[in-house]
């Protein structure tokens, strides 16, 4: 698959490392070069140094061509903006914005942009680990914590 | 009529005061504690100090019987999200958003906004206009495709002054329309000479527009 990711913080990254090891091809994305140092020191896909709203630099990250595009960075606006552009301009056929507020997150997916709130999906797992659930906590703990183990090359985090 | 501002920058606070002297209703949002202070002891209780691209402010500012709202916030991301939360969430029937990258005018129109203002776009055309080297007017976006209209003259010592049309260099996709010679129309064929005075109309990818004016102007 080729994969767009705007935002390369920590999450941005994580992701990244993660679709490369499984041997996609990925573009990331940031306003901010000293970012691109949260990726794992494995990483072999591609970075671009600009505004991931930037309709030109959209294009050139290859969008046109991608079959995954998510936009992780710290500003909702932000991320539902380019993943419009992403969704509606590119035709992109799987998006994602990371919104954080959990109203704007859920308008948004009633229109059609699909999004994922950190507020609320880290909110559910806790929920359901003090809860004793034993499906979701066990499991996504589990493979998070493989997760962690397999881009332990990379840097530490804090 | 109703208004709601979204933004008290200097163009929100201006905007809000001219459409209170013409005898308008506004409500303006701003999100800066001290910034909302001093607009209303400006211009009185017509500010709500709170973030605009929030749905609950929105309607707390009354935007479900507003007949408009105007995004004037100096990031576009903000004004794209806080149009859409209008148009979707409150149901305004009219909203505009001011653009700071002229290329945003075309991605908002393809994102549901249609009524977009670029300070850019509108200070390069006057600007470009009186410019003595010959004018370069980036007219207008089109709607639906990634096109614009461009307006070009002529000038004497510009690379495209005495070419052929099929010379000139112009990027791929990009067409001339039309020439306008002495008040009259022209076709624009591949073998068509330009002179300096000729008014060119220039339909060309809105990410070409560098390029068209390096090929016209150099």
């Amino acid at each position: 698959m080729n994969i767009v990711i705007v935002g390369c913080g920590r999450v941005g990254a994580f992701l990244a490392g993660l679709m490369d090891l499984d041997g996609h091809a990925v573009t990331v994305v940031d306003k901010d070069r000293a970012s691109f140092a949260h990726l794992p020191q494995t990483f072999k896909g591609a970075t671009l140094l600009g505004d991931g709203v930037d309709l030109d630099l959209l294009r050139k990250a290859g969008t046109e061509k991608a079959d995954a595009f998510l936009s992780l960075t710290d500003g909702d606006n932000r991320n539902l903006m380019a993943a419009q552009i992403a969704q509606k301009i590119f035709g992109v056929k799987q998006v994602l914005a990371k919104v954080n507020d959990p109203i704007r997150a859920r308008m948004y997916r009633e229109q059609g942009i699909p999004t994922i709130s950190r507020t609320t999906i880290l909110g559910t797992l806790l929920h359901a680990m003090l809860t004793g659930n034993k499906e979701i906590g066990p499991k996504l703990v589990a493979l998070a914590n493989k997760h962690e183990d397999e881009m332990s090359g990379g840097p530490e985090a804090d | 009529m109703y208004f709601v501002i979204a933004g008290g920058g200097e163009v929100g606070f201006h905007l809000s005061k001219a459409l209170l002297e013409a005898g308008h209703e506004v409500m303006l949002i701003e999100s800066d504690r001290k910034r909302a202070q001093y607009i209303e002891e400006q211009i009185g209780s017509v500010v709500i100090n709170a973030p605009a691209d929030e749905g609950r402010y929105q309607i707390e500012a009354g935007c479900q019987r507003a007949d408009a709202l105007v995004a004037v916030t100096g990031n576009d991301a903000k004004n794209l999200v806080i149009c859409q939360l209008a148009k979707h969430h409150c149901h305004v029937p009219r909203v505009i958003a001011r653009v700071n990258d002229p290329k945003n005018e075309i991605v908002f129109k393809a994102l549901g906004i249609d009524e977009t203002i670029s300070s850019t776009r509108v200070l390069m055309g006057v600007i470009e206009q009186e410019l003595p080297t010959g004018g370069f007017l980036p007219l207008m976006p089109l709607t639906g495709s990634h096109l614009e209209l461009i307006e070009a003259e002529i000038a004497r010592n510009t690379p495209a002054a005495g070419k052929q049309v099929q010379e000139l260099g112009l990027p791929e996709g990009s067409l001339i329309g039309g020439i306008v010679r002495a008040g009259k129309i022209l076709h624009a064929h591949g073998d068509t000479r330009l002179d300096v005075g000729d008014r060119i109309i220039v339909f060309a990818p809105t990410a070409t527009e560098a390029e068209v004016r390096k090929a016209l102007f150099g």
